[in-house]
């Protein structure tokens, strides 16, 4: 039988003397596009620390593909998971070069040339995010947006099962935004690859996610698809703050909208003459 | 005659030569990589404090006089070894090693040993203040013919066994916890090889005294050269420390002659001055690059 969770997070306890993830419960089948989403403090970074490894357990297990992440060494769990961080902070490594790193764990420790496959593989997945033409260029001339995609080239020429992001789009324009996004959801459906990121913005969390992940200090407040995450009573309880929801008209998506206080104060004021 | 001198003299500062400025400026560069610290050198953490401590303790309390001038390098080595230990202990206490804090401790180490180097400085008399002194400036000047064939072996093997950590040392260019996120594991990497260099560094130290700035210009400027890729990068600092510290050595022994220069004003001011024109000269090439 094939096993139908990528991912598979299980009473999951962990972080620092001042700040716990507790009581974490998440199940992602294989072929999500699923966002972890929650206000600044509620711990996203924390539980994405949890899945990338950097940070220890106090309870509970992680499963990839039903095997326990503590049992993979490093380098099989980077043939399996990939991480796409804010930045690279690659500096002055030139873009091909970058993104080869992506076979490191192919490697062993006498490999200390990348051979033609390596090379086939990182060509093939540059082309697809559309960073070949600038493959010569030094990491640190690129622009944001440029980042990101050399950020995603390397990942997928870890021909990872599950693609990690840290807040892919927190820093660019629209376009760059959704031209990640796009890029994102165009692996996801053609690839198969499951896709997993913290994303603040709740519109192009619900627009492009099929799954979303509601923490709220330290505790997962609800998961499920979009419309069952995205309510209004949801989004009030958790960000504290007033929200009114409705359909976006091509997707057929929940869209947030939100409202400044004074517009607040003019609602409540018509009510109360009224 | 002549013979005598090319294979009694001449031979053998050749060979302590590549030896040290292998072995300083590979230390350096496996220290950079480490610390990802461009300011990071074998002298940082402490090793040459160490090392000079030890000597000066040797020199003060006539050990060389009694047991044999053997006895420098080793005291030297030992001095170097206990703040290697000191620097490791401290910061591994908490079984994770925490590379930024390393740094600091070895800051501070290395401060507290060269005060009380200079503290026994202050104390002792002004042969041994001279004994200290030359030591301290540094020298390819060594006797003993089977030191440097150990210390020369020593830097070979260790330039080959530092290919080993080629991968993780180019992961770790991007951090360690993006070295880790490609399944390196950093913290066995960081600890081995902060051990090797600064080993290596402790042995240099030890036997040609504290020849300064090979390790921290070499590997700078062939970052410069050849770019960050490790591969390249081990084997040429390896070449050009010891190229850089053969030539210095002879325009030390030759500018001034019959007397000498010590080798470390040499290696300071000529370094020091490549460096400056290499980096203002790739500076206006990036400036142009941009603009």
């Amino acid at each position: 039988m094939m096993n139908p969770y990528i991912l598979n997070i299980q009473n999951l306890c962990c972080g620092y003397p001042k700040f716990q993830l507790s009581e974490i419960n998440i199940d992602i089948p294989k072929g999500s596009f699923a966002g972890i989403i929650g206000p600044n403090g509620s711990g996203k970074t924390t539980l994405f620390r949890a899945i990338t490894g950097t940070l220890n357990l106090k309870s509970g297990k992680i499963l990839l593909c039903e095997k326990n992440m503590l049992s993979l060494s490093p380098r099989q769990r980077a043939q399996n998971i990939a991480i796409v961080s804010q930045f690279s902070d690659a500096g002055d490594i030139s873009v091909e070069d970058y993104v080869l790193m992506g076979r490191i764990p192919y490697h062993n420790r006498f490999s200390f040339f990348e051979s033609e496959v390596d090379f086939q593989i990182a060509r093939k997945y540059m082309e697809m995010t559309d960073t070949w033409r600038f493959k010569d260029r030094l990491m640190s001339e690129l622009s944001g947006g440029e980042q990101q995609l050399a950020g995603i080239a390397r990942a997928l020429t870890q021909q990872p099962e599950l693609l990690l992001l840290d807040e892919p789009t927190s820093h660019l324009d629209i376009t760059h935004q959704v031209h990640i996004l796009n890029l994102l959801q165009q692996l996801n459906q053609e690839l198969g690859l499951s896709v997993l990121m913290v994303i603040h913005d709740l519109n192009l969390a619900s627009e492009y996610c099929d799954r979303l992940i509601l923490i709220n200090q330290g505790k997962m407040h609800i998961q499920g698809t979009p419309e069952e995450v995205l309510t209004f009573q949801n989004i009030e309880d958790v960000y504290k703050t007033v929200v009114v929801t409705q359909t976006n008209p091509l997707s057929g998506k929940p869209v947030i909208f939100l409202a400044s206080q004074k517009v607040l104060k003019e609602i409540q004021e018509r009510h109360l003459t009224l | 005659m002549e013979y005598t001198i090319l294979s009694q003299i001449r031979i053998p500062r050749i060979l302590l030569g590549i030896a040290v400025g292998g072995a300083l400026s590979l230390s350096g560069i496996l220290l950079q990589g480490v610390y990802r610290n461009p300011l990071v050198e074998p002298y940082t953490l402490g090793i040459s404090g160490g090392a000079s401590l030890g000597v000066a303790f040797a020199i003060v309390f006539g050990l060389h006089q009694l047991i044999g001038s053997f006895v420098l390098p080793l005291t030297g080595f030992a001095g170097a070894f206990l703040i290697i230990f000191l620097v490791y202990t401290i910061s591994s206490r908490s079984g994770r090693i925490n590379i930024q804090s390393m740094l600091l401790t070895g800051v501070m180490v290395s401060f507290i040993a060269s005060s009380s180097m200079m503290l026994l400085m202050a104390t002792s008399s002004s042969e041994n203040l001279h004994g200290i002194v030359f030591w301290v400036m540094g020298s390819l000047d060594e006797p003993d013919m089977s030191l440097i064939y150990i210390i020369l072996v020593m830097a070979l093997v260790s330039l080959a066994a530092s290919y080993f950590f080629v991968q993780p040392l180019n992961a770790l260019r991007l951090g360690e916890e993006k070295a880790k996120h490609l399944g390196i594991n950093t913290d066995i990497t960081i600890k081995l090889l902060f051990l090797m260099a600064s080993l290596l560094a402790g042995v240099c130290v030890a036997v040609a005294g504290v020849i300064g700035f090979v390790g921290l210009i070499i590997p700078h400027l062939m970052r410069l050269l050849v770019g960050s890729d490790y591969r390249i990068l081990l084997v040429s600092s390896f070449l050009s420390g010891a190229i850089f510290l053969v030539l210095s050595d002879v325009i030390a022994r030759t500018i001034i002659s019959p007397n000498e220069l010590p080798i470390g004003v040499i290696t300071g001011i000529i370094g020091g001055v490549v460096f400056l024109l290499m980096m203002s000269r790739s500076s206006h090439r990036t400036l142009k690059n941009n603009g």
